[in-house]
């Protein structure tokens, strides 16, 4: 009786569709070349997960005064693997393999010949990148955290995987671009898959905002690490550096909108509430995501404070999309919800699929992305910023956004993708244990974030390691509260290692059947999508302007203008 | 494109709070003169302690109770790292690295600058309480970062 019951299992995923209007729609399924493309972008990814939970754990007990390390092993070396493995590799190589399967899933199943071979060639590159980097890292050559400052000077190994890593990206867009042109060939006139769409208007974001690093890195730092030239231009540098850093935000967050606008309507039993302006909001989201990279440079000197004020102009008009996105996801689950029979003004949110972990996670950070948005709009404030710049604060609100927000939702998205592509299924019991983790990776993070957002508006600066700044009393009274973070990174840690074994699971052990790929359609099939919105050399012509806009002058006025140049420094 | 109506009221409504937010920016920015630190002078960063005022480090008086206070910071100190001051003294920190990015706060002020190489970066405080303020390093700088700190005695 149980070996039948079990075997039944064995055939249907834990959630099926058959409550959706979709039946009569030939399932689509990835075909075997492309889904092995995927998959080893999504297994990279989570090797570079492992790593880096073990090192938050460590430091957070570190710096909450738990434990000391030793000798051998440096605070900042560690904090450099978590930053880089967690913020760059995992990542990047989650989003490109997410997008490539994606795109062969709404292109009939295949990926065009040639994006396949384009997504091995990035995929070669990113992994060299990632383990020249991480040897560096390893070899306590590096500790320049992931934002490498200049000038302190790290190996030239760690600026060259660096910049494979990002080439290697590059050439996962292209992959991503020549499958979107191959669809449009083969269906003049249609308007492309939402997914692709989305995908494409990541991937050209990613080009436009990783120009600035690969200058920094190719330009500035790889000479001047190998000797070929004296000193460098910090400023400069420091400026590139935030053209890419603050998109690269935008890199992580719009995959995760990808699976709230396209995916997750498909779980939850609903349809997509407007294909055209999801696409307007990707638009808007390449637009206002790159001009504004000095709300991150606000305390400093030598650029002026009017170009400060219109960054932080552009950076908040951000918000725009924000609102369109979060107006539409709640309107999905409304619809949907009533049309499940939900009663009254709220009824609906009972009618949501509570137990199914693909959309239990995402769920929970959408909601975190609530107030993970408001605390982003006091660091781009230029008063405010001066109370919480470089501190804990900071922390704190990156891991809601990109480490709630975002992490959960990629988590909620492997639940389907990795089955999907091996030939598994997510079984109910499987669902409890994600639904589990989701619930504790949540806690776990509510603590710690919460600490640090708490901390940082006492002064406690950002990666730092432990200190009482000789007993300092004032410094003294952090340490508790530091105790209290140090736990939640612990439950973390404990969350992480979960996941962990749910996606080794899920690779290796989950019983062979066929898990749905879940794409939406939209609510109001006849729909036209404006023309306009695929008109790609109109919306670069539009950004182009815009960043010439903010950074022209600037740029041009830190290389005119500028002092002395520094030499370079180790340290560690 | 179809907007539907409660969207379009959603996003007036937002469009309206951000107009508002950034008015209010904008005011406290240029007429109450709230505007960051953003000093535009600049240094040689290998020749920091024989320009002025680098030359010099440490307190100067420029008025009444009014202060100059010329630090260099470098791995893994301020210079001078303690000074004392009146209560109700406003001082000017004007900084500058000999080395590499330095940061420059001290808890529960305003005063939270960054220190680059080739830069001088000011800030005003006046200090209306006694007690002993902190001053830290809060951007990453190597492996002492944790004790480059130096502390202000307002009594």
């Amino acid at each position: 009786m149980l070996m039948a019951l079990h075997v039944e299992r064995r055939e249907t995923p834990a959630f099926s569709d058959m409550d959706n209007s979709q039946k009569n729609e030939p399932k689509v399924k990835v075909d075997r070349a492309s889904a092995k493309l995927s998959l080893v972008h999504i297994y990279v990814a989570y090797i570079g997960f492992a790593i880096a939970i073990l090192c938050g754990l460590l430091q957070g007990l570190v710096r909450g005064g738990i434990m000391t390390l030793p000798s051998w092993l440096n605070y900042y070396q560690i904090l450099t693997a978590h930053g880089v493995l967690l913020g760059l590799v995992f990542t990047t190589f989650f989003i490109v393999g997410f997008f490539l399967s994606g795109c062969a899933r709404t292109s009939g199943g295949s990926l065009s010949p040639m994006a396949r071979k384009l997504g091995w060639i990035g995929w070669y590159l990113m992994t060299i990148g990632t383990v020249m980097a991480t040897i560096a890292i390893l070899a306590n050559t590096s500790n320049v955290l992931y934002t490498f400052y200049a000038p302190m000077k790290a190996s030239p190994f760690f600026y060259i995987g660096a910049a494979l890593l990002v080439v290697g990206s590059w050439f996962g867009g292209y992959a991503i671009f020549n499958n979107y042109i191959n669809w449009r060939k083969q269906n003049l006139g249609k308007t492309s898959p939402l997914f692709q769409y989305m995908a494409v208007a990541t991937m050209i974001l990613w080009q436009i905002a990783t120009l600035g690093v690969a200058a920094e890195v190719l330009l500035q730092l790889i000479p001047w690490s190998l000797g070929l030239v004296p000193d460098v231009n910090v400023l400069l540098s420091r400026t590139l550096f935030w053209y890419f850093g603050h998109p690269l935000v935008y890199f992580w967050l719009m995959p995760a909108y990808v699976c709230w606008y396209v995916n997750i309507p498909k779980i939850i039993g609903g349809k997509i509430f407007s294909a055209s302006l999801a696409r307007l909001s990707f638009i808007l989201l390449i637009l206002f995501s790159i001009p504004v990279g000095f709300h991150h440079q606000l305390m400093e000197p030598g650029i002026s404070d009017k170009w400060k004020l219109l960054h932080v102009i552009l950076t908040l008009t951000v918000v725009l999309p924000s609102l369109m996105t979060a107006f539409s996801l709640f309107a999905v689950f409304e619809t949907t919800g009533r049309k499940k029979g939900a009663k009254g003004l709220f009824g609906w949110f009972k009618k949501l699929p509570w137990n199914d972990a693909r959309f239990f996670g995402p769920m929970l950070g959408m909601l975190a992305f609530i107030p993970a948005g408001a605390g982003g709009i006091i660091n781009a404030s230029n008063q405010m910023n001066a109370v919480v710049h470089n501190t804990i604060w900071v922390t704190g609100h990156f891991h809601l956004t990109v480490g709630t927000s975002i992490a959960l939702t990629f988590f909620g998205i492997s639940y389907w993708l990795i089955p999907s592509l091996t030939g598994r299924i997510m079984t109910k019991a499987l669902h409890r244990v994600a639904i589990l983790q989701a619930v504790m990776w949540t806690f776990g993070m509510a603590i710690m974030s919460g600490a640090m957002h708490y901390l940082g508006l006492q002064g406690v600066p950002r990666r730092t390691d432990y200190t009482t700044y000789f007993d300092h009393p004032e410094a003294l009274s952090w340490i508790r509260p530091q105790a209290l973070m140090g736990m939640g990174g612990a439950v973390l840690f404990f969350a992480g290692v979960l996941l962990v074994g749910i996606i080794v699971y899920l690779v290796f052990y989950a019983p062979k059947g066929e898990e749905e790929y879940p794409i939406s359609e939209t609510q109001d099939a006849e729909e036209r999508t404006p023309k306009i919105l695929e008109r790609w050399s109109l919306w670069l012509g539009i950004a182009a302007f815009l960043i010439i806009v903010a950074y022209a002058y600037p740029i041009y006025q830190l290389i005119d203008h500028s002092p002395p140049g520094s030499q370079p420094f180790i340290t560690w | 494109m179809h907007l539907h109506r409660f969207e379009k009221i959603w996003l007036m409504v937002g469009g309206a709070t951000l107009v508002l937010f950034l008015v209010v920016l904008s005011v406290n920015a240029y007429a109450m003169g709230m505007m960051p630190p953003s000093h535009m002078k600049m240094i040689d960063p290998n020749k920091v302690d024989e320009t002025a005022p680098f030359d010099n480090p440490g307190l100067h008086e420029t008025g009444e109770n009014e202060y100059d206070l010329v630090m260099s910071s470098m791995v893994f100190a301020f210079q001078p790292n303690q000074v004392e001051v009146p209560v109700g003294a406003k001082v000017k920190f004007i900084v500058t690295s000999k080395d590499v990015v330095h940061g420059f706060q001290i808890p529960k002020t305003n005063v939270n600058i960054m220190v680059l190489p080739g830069h001088i970066s000011e800030v005003t405080h006046t200090f209306d309480e006694p007690g002993t303020y902190l001053i830290i390093c809060n951007e990453y700088c190597g492996s002492g970062h944790q004790i480059m700190a130096a502390t202000i005695i307002v009594k």
